[in-house]
């Protein structure tokens, strides 16, 4: 268990040294934009990494509800985490691109303001099984995590249903984007995945651990209250 | 601003974030370990 994390620790860290060189040194530069269009290379994986991690979540939310599975409460947990941490990337990096292309740092958007909704469901998500010590916490979670998972594909499909500033998809149907950019794009979300999956494993290990340390509390207090 | 700028901030400001959280784990995980080691005293 432990050489697999050092493995995915090495291959992760190599592939996103090569992520970056491919997407500031390789791919072509965009020509109305210019290099600040090189800021895609990371907003665009962060995002559909975020909204992988969702759904993750939704799922394992799911099954926690069925089965009452203590894993599955875990991955429920650290999913809804590391896809925060996603999402903020995607938060900061997309007014940073929109300031010198739009000339603005901001705009209530949908496809924007239903991302920030987003976000806020899953950080009071966090707040929720952070503060909250009711043994309900899990379930009610759970429930929350169901209906903010209902956000994500109003976030991906926003760009169809209305009028938005948000430049169209350009990969799949009616995209436009130059075969090497789309290269370097699934370059870098390969890098991201890999990012993804060694800081779930992290956090997934201490989760477990500090279950156990609590557990271990519990039956020591409960112990010493007997004698 | 130079597009250039925006581009440096933009990666900085992912690397910054992950390093952040990374940070937070480990943090916790020397936590979790003193904890665990007290337990077994």
């Amino acid at each position: 268990m432990k050489r697999g994390f050092t493995i995915l620790a090495v291959v992760t860290a190599i592939l996103l040294c090569f992520a970056l060189y491919e997407a500031l040194l390789v791919a072509p530069t965009e020509q109305t934009m210019g290099n600040v269009q090189r800021i895609f290379y990371y907003h665009v994986p962060s995002a559909w990494t975020a909204f992988l991690l969702f759904g993750i979540n939704f799922v394992a939310s799911i099954f926690y509800l069925a089965k009452r599975s203590s894993k599955a409460d875990i991955l429920a947990l650290i999913s809804a985490e590391v896809g925060v941490v996603f999402c903020t990337v995607v938060l900061v990096t997309g007014p940073i691109w929109a300031r010198p292309v739009w000339g603005i740092w901001w705009t209530w958007d949908m496809r924007l303001t239903l991302t920030l909704v987003l976000w806020l469901i899953y950080v009071s998500y966090l707040v929720l099984r952070h503060f909250s010590t009711s043994g309900k916490t899990p379930v009610v979670a759970a429930v929350l995590a169901i209906f903010g998972a209902l956000d994500v594909p109003l976030v991906y499909f926003s760009i169809w249903f209305f009028r938005t500033q948000h430049p169209s998809p350009v990969i799949g149907d009616g995209g436009s984007l130059d075969p090497r950019m789309a290269h370097v794009l699934l370059i870098n979300w390969a890098a991201f995945l890999c990012l993804a999956w060694l800081l779930c494993w992290t956090r997934y290990r201490l989760e477990f651990l500090k279950r156990e340390v609590e557990e271990a509390q519990g039956f020591e207090s409960l112990f010493e209250e007997r004698r | 601003m130079n597009s250039m700028h925006y581009l440096y901030a933009a990666y900085i400001a992912t690397w910054v974030i992950h390093g952040s959280y990374l940070a937070i784990l480990v943090r916790k995980f020397t936590r979790v370990r003193k904890e665990i080691a007290e337990l077994k005293k």
